[in-house]
């Protein structure tokens, strides 16, 4: 399946490997954070909410 | 009805929440579809052998690199002139995606050369430019960390950004002309207007130009809103204690 | 302005300025590269060009804070802010203040220090000429790092990293001047540059410097 990459297998399959895995981790954090933060406003909207009635 | 504090950050959200679906969903299409014609279909250089499927990910992650400073600098400027809170957060948002693709473009450029050089890192004028916008990047984004206040950080950072611009511009001519001394050879040749590439490497490589494009894009857009929810709870917390 | 300048300066030579501590530092890092490295005289030779230019630099590092830490600490950098005195002014002053105290005596020593390091005797004039020229740059560079950071307590790891990067430019060419001069090649290319970036720091980074000054005042 991987083409004959001859002599420079190690070079490129790692660059391919670490290039996608920091991508990846980069979308991943960026994406957690968000839902994060989303829950913490929907949360604190509440509470402001139920403050003012 | 919740109320921002600002009409402009809200709009921004509603705007672009519809967006970052199809952005990110097209920016991954790309990538798979550039990397996978890269990787399998395209035929080894003469010279360099296979090592030519890193250009795949060196190139555009290194023009991201680029393109990302530049995008700060503009939200920077913006951010000083017209006081939107959009922009200050968005180039603080762009700051980590940024210095992910310096990175990226540090460790396959590295691994580019080795065949080439013989080690795994050389004091190629490139890569070391690449290396000095690394730090310009840890600057920034420690400089938004540290200071408290999100309006003096905003302001504190446009400053470094406009400044570390024209030194980082300053760098890379003074690099190029720290490192002509060694006849090094070629350095890493590069697609964009340095030799002709035949249309076999030229099309996977533009889409993945394009997808790294539109990842940075989506990446923006949700690490902005992001901050602007964490404004927004900040501002709720101040109100609300008070 | 000449008024703060004088000010500046006296107070910095007064005892706790901390007047010799660059210099002093200066020589410290001359004497431990050779414990790093060894002691033959053609390897020192050369390395010297390039290790008198980062003692130099990281010498005037250790200063930066101190540019605007007493008028910080004692409540008189608002009055400086709102005197007629244009905050532009100031930063300028702050900047040629801290050369004076710390790059001018640098490039003096610098040449006795090169002869511990063995540098070409060739080299000595660029390295004279590369320093005078080199290291106001890197005193309003600094200041406008102290300025960034003036209100954190515990800046100073921050503002050397902040700062460092912005030196890159200036020690290239200045390391460069003197390498080259040691070997016998072109030296005026780098030392125009260097003189260059000396010109352009003083003339843009004061209105830089004062913006920071004025966010961090507010």
């Amino acid at each position: 399946m991987i083409p004959d990459l001859g002599n420079y297998a190690v070079e490129v399959m790692s660059a391919y490997v670490l290039s996608i895995l920091l991508l990846v981790a980069i979308v991943a954090v960026s994406l957690r954070r968000g839902r994060k933060v989303r829950g913490q406003l929907v949360k604190i909207e509440a509470r402001k909410e139920s403050a003012n009635v | 009805m919740s109320i921002w504090e600002y009409a402009n950050p809200k709009k921004f959200i509603a705007t672009t929440t519809p967006l970052v679906p199809w952005v990110l969903g097209v920016a991954i299409a790309c990538l798979v579809v550039g990397l996978v014609w890269g990787f399998f279909l395209t035929p080894d250089d003469f010279r360099q052998g296979s090592t030519v499927k890193i250009i795949y990910l060196h190139v555009p992650a290194a023009l991201m690199a680029i393109n990302a400073w530049f995008m700060m600098l503009a939200m920077s400027l913006i951010w000083l002139v017209r006081r939107h809170h959009v922009s200050a957060l968005a180039a603080r948002a762009a700051a980590p995606v940024g210095i992910v693709m310096t990175l990226i473009a540090l460790i396959t450029g590295a691994i580019w050369g080795q065949p080439m050089w013989g080690t795994w890192w050389a004091w190629d004028p490139r890569l070391t430019s690449f290396l000095i916008l690394f730090l310009f990047y840890l600057g920034y984004m420690a400089l938004w960390e540290a200071i408290e206040d999100p309006d003096t950080a905003a302001d504190l950072t446009s400053v470094l950004c406009i400044v570390g611009s024209v030194f980082a511009v300053l760098s890379r001519y003074a690099v190029n002309f720290w490192n002509q001394g060694l006849h090094q050879g070629t350095s890493i040749p590069v697609a964009t207007g340095e030799r002709t590439i035949s249309d076999v490497f030229f099309v996977p490589l533009l889409i993945c130009m394009v997808g790294f494009g539109l990842l940075f894009l989506a990446l923006v857009l949700i690490r902005t809103q992001t901050e602007i929810r964490v404004r927004r709870i900040r501002a709720l917390e101040i109100r609300m204690r008070s | 302005m000449i008024a703060l300048l004088r000010r500046d300066l006296s107070l910095a030579v007064r005892a706790g300025g901390g007047f010799g501590l660059g210099l002093a530092f200066f020589l410290i890092i001359v004497v431990l590269v050779p414990f790093g490295v060894g002691p033959e005289a053609a390897v020192l030779s050369r390395i010297a060009p390039g290790i008198l230019w980062v003692a130099a630099l990281l010498a005037a590092l250790l200063s930066l804070d101190r540019i605007f830490a007493l008028n910080f600490e004692d409540g008189t950098l608002p009055l400086l802010a709102t005197s007629p005195l244009p905050l532009e002014g100031v930063a300028l002053i702050k900047g040629v203040a801290h050369w004076i105290t710390t790059g001018l005596p640098l490039t003096l020593a610098a040449p006795a220090f090169g002869f511990l390091l063995n540098l070409d005797p060739s080299a000595y004039v660029w390295l004279l000429a590369s320093l005078a020229l080199g290291t106001p740059a890197l005193s309003m560079i600094g200041t406008f790092g102290a300025a960034l950071t003036v209100g954190l307590r515990r800046g100073g790891l921050l503002m050397s990293l902040l700062v460092l990067p912005l030196y890159v430019p200036t020690l290239i060419f200045g390391a460069e001047t003197v390498r080259r001069g040691a070997l016998g090649l072109d030296a005026i290319t780098p030392l125009l540059m260097l003189a260059g970036i000396t010109l352009g720091s003083f003339a843009l980074l004061p209105f830089a410097t004062s913006s920071a000054l004025r966010v961090n005042l507010k």
